[in-house]
């Protein structure tokens, strides 16, 4: 490819041959984008020799219209509409990294189709030897093509509502240990954890049905563990029981019979494909069941920041799918977050309007035209005793996972979850209360242990657990206040 | 705000280094608010000291309970009387901000009602439109515009009392949650007040709103058209004068209301004025308001007639 | 048994000074709060019987309170809840919602389980209360 970086002029835009993109019409700097038009973010590193709009114009040309060489078949269209247009590269300061702009004609997509669009858009440029790295960092999805979608089966506020949950976030837990538990044990961590406090319980990525469990046995158990917690509380509970298999006629089979017998919520792994959680999310809205989707896999693309696709991305597209829950990180935990690219990811899944916020990674503005929020999910390695944090961080629509730091408690699995209840109410109403709850949030905590003994177990024992790594995916030119 | 007294010298304040009277003025921010009545209302130079009386008295009562000197909750209803037009909400509204800077009211919004927003027309509706009316008010400050129809002796049947009722027991029980003000009349409302001793005894400041003098008005009518970019030549200032003078003589009249009125009257016919003439307006005459805009008012007419103009006759306000 | 429904259920009982705060939160968020009482609590009761209509325009929270105190005197043994409703586009729902008032005795629920084939149960939450007839309950 390097050898067509801008060497060639004076040659006829149809000569038979190799012509380089930028001279096909890929390359657009006066482009006006159209409100129809789909816009792209993309982070590239040219390799040596390529100039920079000549590797966006290639982006846009392979994610369109172009092969490598001239074709007069092209002259049959009317291509100029069907040719993404690189209108805008800018070089991210003290670095060899450039991020290209690319609008693309609504006409290059099926309507309500995430495989066709992410087929286009990321389809082959990422392996393209002309560059040495490419990330999709942002998309703008225009209303009219949002429209195309059913969105959120239910959303925050409809989910809300059947829970009859407000005010708060939710609060959830991962069964643990992630595998070799009989499904009679599985069931009894399930009515603890929910007895004790929790809303839901989940089933972890790789819980599907092994040798060791098989999904129904698990199901009818969970089941048991979430009516019985019912009962004691008062509350609706559920437990997100995992129907990711094989084929898709497995997963409706399992789906079926987690409604049949009840629950609230069924969940799907990323690892199903887009397809799979469209067709999850259409089954999700028929039957009346929330969906929450675990994000299995996304590190290996969205974690390094110069190559694959930002979480961002894949939020808007799992909104598009349709889903109601989905992890989009702690900033305090195990995982991977930079804070303010994880209120990015926040602000992409819950508002019905962004504004571009370069502080948070959001390149374009984005409309949702009024398609439902879906609940970001926190979970990893997160306790009662950052409470304070999480609620800043994360706001309420949220659920927080506290995994490990439920059913680590000394005292039970119950007065885990009881701790962590009495974290978050303890929190509200001091935010509430007009009180600086981020700073004084310890003090808010100490004084609810003072009275809670549950509490004041989990803050002694977890109280010095943080994760403080510096984070690899971070929005340029921003100082990141370290958590 | 005021601010609290760092050190409570409960125990004995005579001999405490006492407290900064000027600093709690002015974090009390009172004379800001003052300055600004000052500029939106004209004159009112009596109502305008006992504002200041009344701040200064409720301050020092505020600083006092910081020393820990026993002071009883001052009474703060009050009732505002005078003819319509005499800047009786404006101060109410400025008042419930002072009230609010000073520690008295939570909120400092005001909320006015009539007869017609307490007072049902049948069996039950009374008690729960004051309820209602009340619970808006709560954390700030409720006027009552010409309180006095709240009582009709003629009408056995009316409902008025069960309001008043209702009104007597929050400005006994929930002094620390709203302030009530009474406006009206003031014939009228010392009628109301001598047959309802209750009011009476809750009532601590009474203000009354003079009308305003000509020279007043003047200055409300160029600082009204001022504030729109009018303003009145060497004429139509004669003439507008002489218009006040008239005017105040004549049922109706609402001073400042009369004036604003006058005002956009006199505007319609500066504008049918320019387009009866037609052709290139200079700027300055866009701006300008002259003799004959204001001479043509029924006022001047000896019949009490207009050929001009068709007044409101429904209107409160004689054009 | 303890019902926990609402956002403060797992803290002590709040007292009037702390939900005056609450009240008053919602208030300053520009929400319209409303109370509300039963004496049938099952988790799927949507519909509480409403204390009059939702309080708008009110900006301090002491009215509220009132109507708090009033409804409590009207309801001694019922379930009393206050909620704040965020009308904001894209919301339009409960923001806030915490019980103020509980009856003495709370029997709670029963779980009955209906077995069919295959193992599956068909589960139903009873309450006690409901047992006896409205007013009688508590």
């Amino acid at each position: 490819m390097a050898g067509k970086s801008g060497k060639e002029t004076g040659k006829s835009r149809w000569a038979a041959g190799v012509t380089p993109y930028k001279e096909m019409g890929y390359w657009k700097p006066d482009y006006e984008p159209q409100p129809s038009d789909i816009l792209c973010a993309f982070r590239m590193v040219p390799q040596e020799g390529i100039e920079p709009d000549e590797a966006g114009a290639a982006i846009a040309g392979e994610s369109s219209t172009a092969t490598w060489t001239v074709v007069w078949t092209d002259r049959l269209t009317a291509y100029e509409n069907y040719q993404a247009k690189c209108y805008r590269v800018d070089r991210v300061p003290g670095t060899d990294q450039y991020i290209a702009h690319i609008a693309y004609s609504i006409d290059l997509f099926e309507e309500g189709s995430i495989a066709n669009l992410t087929s286009s858009i990321i389809g082959n440029v990422f392996g393209f030897k002309a560059l040495k790295s490419l990330r999709l960092e942002d998309m703008r999805i225009p209303p009219h093509y949002v429209k195309t979608f059913q969105g959120p089966a239910h959303g925050v506020v409809m989910e809300r509502e059947y829970l009859n949950k407000y005010g708060r976030p939710l609060l959830g837990a991962t069964v643990k240990p992630k595998l070799g538990l009989s499904a009679r044990n599985y069931g009894r961590v399930v009515y603890e954890a929910l007895r004790g406090g929790l809303d839901f319980t989940k089933d972890d990525e790789n819980v599907n049905s092994q040798p060791f469990m098989r999904w129904r046995d698990r199901f009818l158990f969970s089941m048991e563990g979430v009516a019985k917690a019912q009962a004691a509380s008062g509350e609706i509970k559920g437990h997100y029981m995992n129907v990711t298999a094989g084929t898709m006629e497995e997963m409706y089979e399992r789906a079926d019979f987690a409604k049949e017998i009840g629950s609230i919520i069924v969940m799907i792994d990323l690892t199903i494909g887009y397809t799979a959680i469209q067709s999850m999310a259409k089954w999700a809205r028929r039957n009346g069941v929330l969906l929450h989707l675990h994000r299995a896999g996304h590190g290996t693309y969205t974690r390094q920041k110069t190559h694959g696709i930002s979480f961002r991305v894949i939020s808007k597209w799992m909104r598009l799918a349709g889903v109601d829950h989905i992890h989009a990180g702690t900033v305090v935990g195990k995982l991977e977050g930079d804070p303010n690219a994880i209120r990015g990811f926040y602000r992409t899944l819950l508002c019905n309007k962004a504004d571009p916020d370069p502080t948070l990674g959001l390149y374009y503005e984005q409309d949702w035209a009024s398609m439902p929020g879906l609940m970001p999910v926190a979970s990893g390695g997160i306790h009662a005793g950052q409470t304070h944090q999480l609620l800043h961080y994360l706001g309420e629509d949220v659920v927080l996972q506290f995994g490990g730091g439920t059913i680590g408690h000394p005292d039970g699995i119950a007065e885990g979850a009881a701790a962590n209840r009495v974290a978050v109410e303890a929190m509200i109403l001091a935010r509430n209360e007009g009180r600086d709850y981020l700073n004084e949030g310890p003090e808010i905590l100490a004084a609810a242990a003072k009275w809670s003994p549950s509490l004041r177990k989990a803050l002694e024992i977890w109280k010095d657990i943080t994760f403080d790594f510096t984070s690899t995916d971070v929005p340029d030119g921003v100082v990141t206040p370290s958590v | 705000m005021v601010s609290k007294a760092e050190s409570p010298p409960a125990a004995d304040p005579g001999l405490t280094s006492g407290v900064d009277l000027g600093q709690a003025y002015r974090d009390s921010n009172i004379d800001a608010l003052l300055d600004e009545l000052d500029r939106e209302l004209v004159g009112l130079k009596p109502v305008k000291t006992r504002i200041r009386e009344i701040a200064a008295l409720l301050l020092v009562a505020k600083l006092r309970e910081t020393q820990g000197l026993t002071t009883d909750r001052p009474t703060l209803h009050m009732s505002f009387t005078g003819r319509p037009g005499t800047g009786k909400t404006t101060v109410a509204m400025r008042m419930a901000k002072i009230l609010n800077h000073l520690g008295y009211v939570r909120k400092g919004h005001l909320v006015v009602a009539t007869r017609d927003d307490l007072v049902g027309q049948y069996v039950g509706h009374t008690a729960p439109k004051t309820k209602e009316v009340i619970k808006r008010a709560m954390g700030g400050v409720l006027f009552i515009d010409e309180a006095y129809y709240l009582y009709r002796p003629e009408n056995e049947r009316d409902y008025g009392p069960e309001a008043i009722e209702m009104l007597l027991q929050v400005m006994e029980n929930n002094r620390d949650d709203l302030v009530v003000v009474l406006a009206g009349y003031k014939d009228r409302m010392d009628t109301f007040f001598h047959s309802n001793p209750g009011f009476h005894s809750r009532v601590a400041h009474h203000l009354d709103f003079p009308d305003y003098e000509t020279d007043e008005l003047m200055g409300i009518a160029e600082l009204m058209l001022a504030s729109q970019h009018y303003e009145f030549d060497g004429t139509a200032r004669r003439a507008f004068r002489e218009y006040l003078e008239r005017r105040m003589t004549m049922p109706h009249f609402a001073n400042a209301r009369s004036v604003r009125n006058a005002i956009d009257r006199a505007k319609l016919r500066q504008a049918n004025r320019l387009v009866k003439k037609g052709g290139t307006v200079a700027r300055g005459e866009l701006t300008r308001i002259d003799a004959d805009d204001i001479r043509q008012s029924r006022v001047f007419a000896d019949d009490g007639e207009d050929s001009t103009d068709t007044p409101h006759r429904g209107g409160k306000d004689a054009v | 048994m303890h019902i926990t429904q609402g956002t403060f259920s797992y803290l002590p009982p709040l007292s009037d000074v702390q939900i005056r705060a609450q009240v008053q939160y919602c208030l300053d968020q520009d929400w319209a709060v409303s109370i509300e009482f039963t004496d049938d609590p099952h988790p799927r009761n949507a519909y509480w019987d409403m204390w009059g209509l939702p309080m708008f325009d009110v900006k301090d929270s002491a009215g509220v309170m009132n109507e708090v105190q009033a409804c409590r005197a009207a309801k001694p043994e019922r379930y009393i809840r206050v909620n704040g409703y965020d009308r904001r586009y894209g919301r339009q729902t409960v923001g806030l919602s915490f019980i103020v008032q509980r009856p003495k005795n709370e029997p709670g629920f029963r779980l009955e389980r209906q077995e069919s084939t295959d193992r599956v149960i068909r589960y139903t939450l009873h309450s006690y209360a409901t047992d006896k007839p409205e007013g009688e309950r508590y």
